[in-house]
């Protein structure tokens, strides 16, 4: 196969991480908004842990973009 | 009409400043630019404070919250004990945000997307908590890869998983804020090509234009979430890393 083609493919299936990641920051948000709805006195206390939870998310879809950008660009 | 999104991290030496061995040390941009983050947060903070009056104003409730809130986020993760680092963390908190900040500036150059740079940042707490956690519990420190109530039988599996995940620390906490700030920043180039490069098709192109050209406004939004959001992680993650040198039962 044409290296270049490779590197294309490879850019291209790193990024299928994303959808993990995708999946794990909706999750978050989706059980941040349903406890804060059953209890919204107690929601404003928990905002730090869940953008705490929200960045080490999203850092491991950002993880797998870098690979990819790496491919593209970097090697 | 080709894009060339990385152009804009790449590092231009200014002026030559001395040599190691044969190595040249060079004035770059990157070096430009974190001199003047330094000088804005220093005349920010000692600029805003020097009146000292009751009742703050704009700039003074802006120093007074921002010391509020990074006094908090270390108080609620480290304990009381925590707050001899204060100095530390603040000093990150506003250095990493204000780089992040002054990076959306069209045609500035943003420190963060420097993996030198985050590494160098995150090796520093590294060192300081292993440091620290040792001078101020001895041996005790290890009993921070020791966590109670674990089964005997797995706690050799779990003893391996957490020196790896301890030593795996300064990896995430830096390539995170780098790679946020650096896909961010490829990501608004790549959009605002497609601004040019649709706006090259005629009339019919101009309207087409305006589509990316929305989307590159909100992204710029949420660009500036996600630089105040990195820059909150990375001091947090550091407080929670300070915690476990200052406490390191579980």
């Amino acid at each position: 196969m044409d290296p270049t083609a490779a590197k294309y493919i490879g850019a291209g299936i790193a990024c299928i991480g994303m959808g993990g990641a995708g999946a794990g920051v909706g999750i978050i948000f989706g059980s941040y908004l349903a406890a804060a709805l059953r209890n919204p006195s107690a929601a404003q206390g928990q905002f730090g842990n869940l953008i705490f939870g929200f960045a080490v998310t999203e850092a491991l879809g950002i993880f797998s973009l870098l690979i990819a950008l790496l491919l593209l660009f970097g090697l | 009409m080709t894009i060339d999104p990385i152009h804009q991290f790449q590092i231009q030496n200014f002026v030559p400043l001395f040599s190691i061995g044969r190595h040249q040390i060079y004035f770059t941009n990157s070096a430009l630019f974190m001199l003047i983050i330094v000088l804005l947060v220093s005349a920010l903070l000692i600029g805003a404070t020097a009146p000292r009056a009751m009742v703050p104003g704009r700039l003074q409730s802006v120093a007074e919250m921002s010391y509020e809130f990074v006094a908090n986020m270390l108080r609620s993760s480290a304990g009381t004990e925590g707050m001899r680092f204060f100095p530390f963390v603040f000093s990150l908190f506003m250095f990493v945000l204000v780089a992040n900040m002054i990076g959306l500036i069209p045609y500035s150059f943003t420190v963060t997307s420097q993996l030198i740079i985050t590494a160098s940042l995150a090796l520093l707490v590294f060192v300081i908590v292993v440091g620290y956690g040792f001078w101020r519990n001895g041996l005790h420190f290890l009993n921070l890869f020791v966590p109670k109530g674990v089964p005997i039988y797995i706690l050799p599996a779990i003893v391996v998983i957490e020196i790896l995940s301890f030593l795996s620390r300064p990896i995430s906490h830096s390539v995170r804020l780098f790679a946020n700030m650096l896909a961010g920043h490829i990501t608004l180039q790549v959009f605002a090509g497609f601004i040019i490069m649709l706006a090259g098709f005629g009339i019919l192109g101009w309207f087409g234009a305006a589509l990316p050209l929305i989307l590159v406004i909100m992204l710029t939004a949420l660009e500036f979430l996600v630089a105040f959001l990195q820059a909150y992680v990375f001091a947090i993650l550091t407080c929670i890393y300070l915690n476990d040198a200052i406490h390191p039962g579980h």
